[in-house]
C-alpha cells in the first residue's frame, strides 16, 4: 500500500502527520476477545448472586471496565492505532472522569452537616 | 475600480442548478448556504416567541395569554434559539463555508457526513416544529424533572427527541471540523499560522464531540422514566431530581462555549482585517480558546447553587467559575490590544466588533457576579440572569455572527450590500438590544422573577423600556434580510478581497469555485500579515 500520498485527492493528508496503515488483525484475535468478553459477562451474572456487601458495585463496574477497554483497544482498533488517535479517545475518558468525579464532589459532601464553625 | 470588476465565469453557485444540485450536493460552501436558510427560518421563529413574551410584559396584568401559553412561549423561545439556531449558527454556516479555504483544501476531510450533518438537524428541527404544532411544551428550555418527568402533560418526547437528533447533527460537525484540521491543511501550513478562526472552531469541536453525548444520553434517561416509568429522577422511585440537574449542565454550559468560541473566532478576524494589525498575542488568544474549552466543563454546577447541591460542592464550583474569567480576559485585553495604534476603520462587520466588545465585557463580567454565591442566592431565576445570558448569548454569539456574515458575505455571494444600510441596522441592533436588556438587569436586581406573565405594577416603566427595545432590536435584524436578498442580484461586485484582508481565502475568486483554489496554495504566509495605513478603496474607508 506503499507510495506517493494523493496529493490533490479529496482526503489529502498533512505531510508532516506519518499516514498510519490499518493494522491487519488476525481473526483468532476476534474470536479470542469475544470469548473473553463472554466469559466476563458470565463472570458478572454470576457475582451477582453473591453479596459482596460494599463491593458490589465495584466488582460490577469493575468487571465493566475491563470490558469496555478490551472493546476499544481491540475492536476498535486504538491499540494499533497512531498517537494522535489515543490522545483523543484518552481525553473522551478523562472528560468522563471529570463529569464523575465533580458530580461526586456534590454527592459525597451533602452529608458533611453541621458546617465546620469557620465557615458557618 | 469596483465597477471593473466582475464576477467569475466559474463558481459554486452556477456549479449545477436546480433543487437536486443543491439537496445532494457535497460542496461545503452549498451545505453552508443550506444551514444559513435553516437556522434563519428557526431564528425568526424563535423571535416570533420572544415576540409574545415581550407583548405579555407590557402591562403588568395578564392580557395576551393565559399562563400556560406564556410558559409554552418561553419554553419554545429558549429550546429553538438555543439548540436550533445558537448552537449551530456561526459552525455550520461560516465555519463550514470558512475552515476548508482558510486552511487551504478543497472541502472538509467527510464531504458526506457534513451532508448527513444537515440532515439530521433538519430531522431534529421537524420533531420540535412537531412538537409546536400539536400543542407545544411548556417545562422550560432546560427541561428540568420534574417538570419534564412527572409534571407536564405537553410535548416533551417530540420536543426532547428533536434536541436529541439535532445533537448528532453538531457532533457530526465537530468531527469533521477536528479531521480536517488536523489533517487537511496545505503544505507549509502549520498550527501557528492557522486562522484564531480556525482554532477557535477547534476548540468548539472538541466540546462538541465531548460533551454533546452527555445530554444525548440524559434526553434519553427522562425519556424512558417519563414513557416507562424508571426511577432516575423521581425521588419517590430512588431517583435524584438534581443528578439530571448535573447531567445536563455538564453540556449545556459548555454548550454556551459552543455559541460564543466561534463568535470570538470571527471577532479576532474581523478586528485585525479592520485595524491593519496582527492579533496582538497570537499563540495566547490561541490557547485561551482550547483553556475556555477545558474550563467550561468544570464549572456547571453553578446553575445549581440554589437546587439543593452540597455547600461545600457550591465553594468548590463557585471558585472554579471564577477560572473562566481568565481565558476569557486574556482575549479582550488582547483585542483592545490590537485595536491599540491600530489603523481603525468603522465599516458594518467592525461596528459589530466594537458592539461585541462591550457588550461580551458586561455579560462576562455579570456572570462573576452570578459565580458569587452570595449574590447568585440573591438574583438566581430572576431577571439579572436573563439580562446576564442575553448579554453573552445576544450580545456576544449574534453580534459575532452578524460581524462575521456581514464580513464574509461578498465572499459567499460575490457582491457587496448596502454600506449604508447595514451600518444603520448595526447600530439599531446595538441600541435596541441595550433598551432591551439592561432595564432587565435592574429588575433582576430589584427581585423580578423569570417566567411569570405577570409581575407588580411598580416594574412596569423597566418593562416597557425593555419590549421597546425588542422592537428596535427586531428591526435591526430584519434589515439585513432585506438588503442581503438585494444584493444578490444588484449589489456591486465585490473582488476577490473587497477589505483588504489577509487570509487565504481572500486569495480566491468571490464567489469561490467548487475547488476552492485551482492550484493548492503553497506560499503560506504568517497570519494576519498587515502593514498599517494601507491606501484603501476610496469607498470603503
Amino acid at each position: 500500500m506503499a507510495g506517493p500520498l494523493p496529493r490533490n485527492g479529496p482526503f489529502r493528508f498533512q505531510q508532516d502527520t506519518p499516514l498510519v496503515m490499518g493494522h491487519v488483525a488476525s481473526k483468532s484475535m476476534y474470536y479470542g476477545i469475544f470469548a473473553a468478553l463472554m466469559v466476563l459477562t458470565w463472570i458478572t451474572v454470576a457475582v451477582a448472586y453473591v453479596d459482596l456487601g460494599a463491593a458490589n458495585k465495584a466488582v460490577a463496574l469493575g468487571i465493566a471496565t475491563i470490558k469496555a477497554t478490551l472493546v476499544v483497544l481491540f475492536f476498535m482498533h486504538v491499540k494499533e492505532s497512531s498517537r494522535l488517535t489515543k490522545v483523543i479517545v484518552a481525553s473522551g475518558f478523562f472528560f468522563l472522569a471529570i463529569l464523575v468525579a465533580l458530580t461526586m464532589t456534590d454527592y459525597a459532601s451533602r452529608g458533611f452537616l453541621p458546617m465546620p464553625p469557620g465557615l458557618q | 475600480m469596483l465597477d471593473t470588476l466582475k464576477l467569475p465565469e466559474r463558481h459554486y453557485l452556477n456549479n449545477g442548478h436546480g433543487l437536486k444540485s443543491w439537496l445532494l450536493t457535497k460542496d461545503h460552501k452549498r451545505i453552508a448556504i443550506l444551514y444559513l436558510i435553516s437556522i434563519s427560518a428557526f431564528f425568526f421563529l424563535g423571535g416570533l416567541f420572544a415576540v409574545g413574551i415581550r407583548l405579555e410584559l407590557t402591562t403588568p396584568q395578564g392580557d395576551f395569554f393565559q399562563p400556560d401559553t406564556y410558559n409554552k412561549m418561553f419554553t419554545l423561545h429558549g429550546v429553538i434559539m438555543v439548540f436550533f439556531f445558537l448552537i449551530p449558527s456561526i459552525p455550520a454556516v461560516l465555519g463550514n463555508f470558512l475552515i476548508p479555504p482558510m486552511i487551504g483544501a478543497k472541502d472538509l476531510a467527510f464531504p458526506r457526513i457534513n451532508l448527513l450533518s444537515w440532515y439530521i438537524y433538519v430531522l431534529g428541527g421537524l420533531f420540535a416544529l412537531f412538537a409546536i404544532l400539536v400543542g407545544g411544551v411548556d417545562t422550560g428550555w432546560t427541561f428540568y424533572t420534574p417538570y419534564s418527568s412527572a409534571a407536564s402533560n405537553t410535548n416533551v418526547i417530540p420536543t426532547a427527541l428533536g434536541v436529541f437528533i439535532a445533537g448528532f447533527s453538531s457532533i457530526l460537525t465537530g468531527l469533521n471540523f477536528i479531521v480536517t484540521i488536523h489533517r487537511m491543511r496545505a503544505p507549509g501550513m502549520t498550527w501557528f499560522k492557522l486562522p484564531l478562526f480556525v482554532w477557535a472552531h477547534y476548540a468548539t469541536s472538541l466540546i462538541q464531540v465531548l460533551g454533546t453525548p452527555v445530554v444525548a444520553i440524559t434526553i434519553i434517561m427522562v425519556f424512558v422514566e417519563r414513557a416507562f416509568g424508571f426511577g432516575i429522577f423521581d425521588p419517590q422511585r430512588g431517583g435524584d431530581p438534581v443528578l439530571f440537574q448535573h447531567l445536563f449542565w455538564f453540556y449545556s454550559h459548555p454548550a454556551v462555549y459552543i455559541m460564543i468560541l466561534p463568535a470570538m473566532g470571527v471577532i479576532s478576524e474581523l478586528i485585525s482585517t479592520f485595524s491593519r494589525k496582527k492579533v496582538f498575542g497570537y499563540s495566547f488568544v490561541a490557547f485561551s480558546s482550547l483553556a475556555i474549552a477545558v474550563f467550561g466543563f468544570i464549572v456547571w454546577a453553578h446553575h445549581m447553587f440554589v437546587a439543593g447541591i452540597s455547600v461545600y460542592a457550591a465553594m468548590v464550583f463557585s471558585f472554579l467559575s471564577f477560572s473562566v474569567a481568565i481565558p476569557s480576559a486574556v482575549k479582550t485585553f488582547n483585542w483592545t490590544a490590537t485595536l491599540y495604534k491600530g489603523s481603525l476603520t468603522f465599516e458594518a462587520p467592525m461596528l459589530y466588533v466594537y458592539g461585541f466588545l462591550g457588550l461580551f465585557l458586561v455579560g462576562g463580567l455579570t456572570g462573576l457576579f452570578l459565580a458569587t454565591l452570595g449574590v447568585d442566592v440573591h438574583v438566581h431565576d430572576t431577571y439579572f440572569v436573563v439580562a446576564h445570558f442575553h448579554y453573552i448569548m445576544v450580545g456576544g454569539a449574534i453580534m459575532g455572527y452578524l460581524g462575521g456574515l456581514h464580513f464574509w458575505w461578498p465572499k459567499i455571494v460575490g457582491r457587496m450590500y448596502s454600506e449604508f444600510l447595514s451600518r444603520i441596522s448595526a447600530i439599531l441592533v446595538f441600541v435596541g438590544f441595550n433598551l432591551t436588556f439592561f432595564p432587565q438587569f435592574v429588575l433582576g436586581y430589584m427581585g423580578m422573577p423569570r417566567r411569570y406573565h405577570m409581575y407588580p405594577d411598580e416594574f412596569q416603566v423597566l418593562n416597557v423600556m425593555s419590549s421597546a427595545g425588542a422592537a428596535v432590536l427586531g428591526l435591526g435584524y430584519l434589515l439585513p434580510v432585506i438588503y442581503f436578498l438585494w444584493s444578490l442580484k444588484h449589489g456591486e461586485v465585490a473582488g476577490p478581497n473587497p477589505w483588504g484582508a489577509s487570509g487565504l481565502e481572500w486569495r480566491t475568486a468571490s464567489p469561490p469555485p467548487t475547488e476552492n483554489f485551482a492550484e493548492v496554495p503553497t506560499d503560506i504566509p504568517e497570519a494576519y500579515e498587515y502593514t498599517p495605513h494601507v491606501v484603501r478603496e476610496a469607498k470603503l474607508v
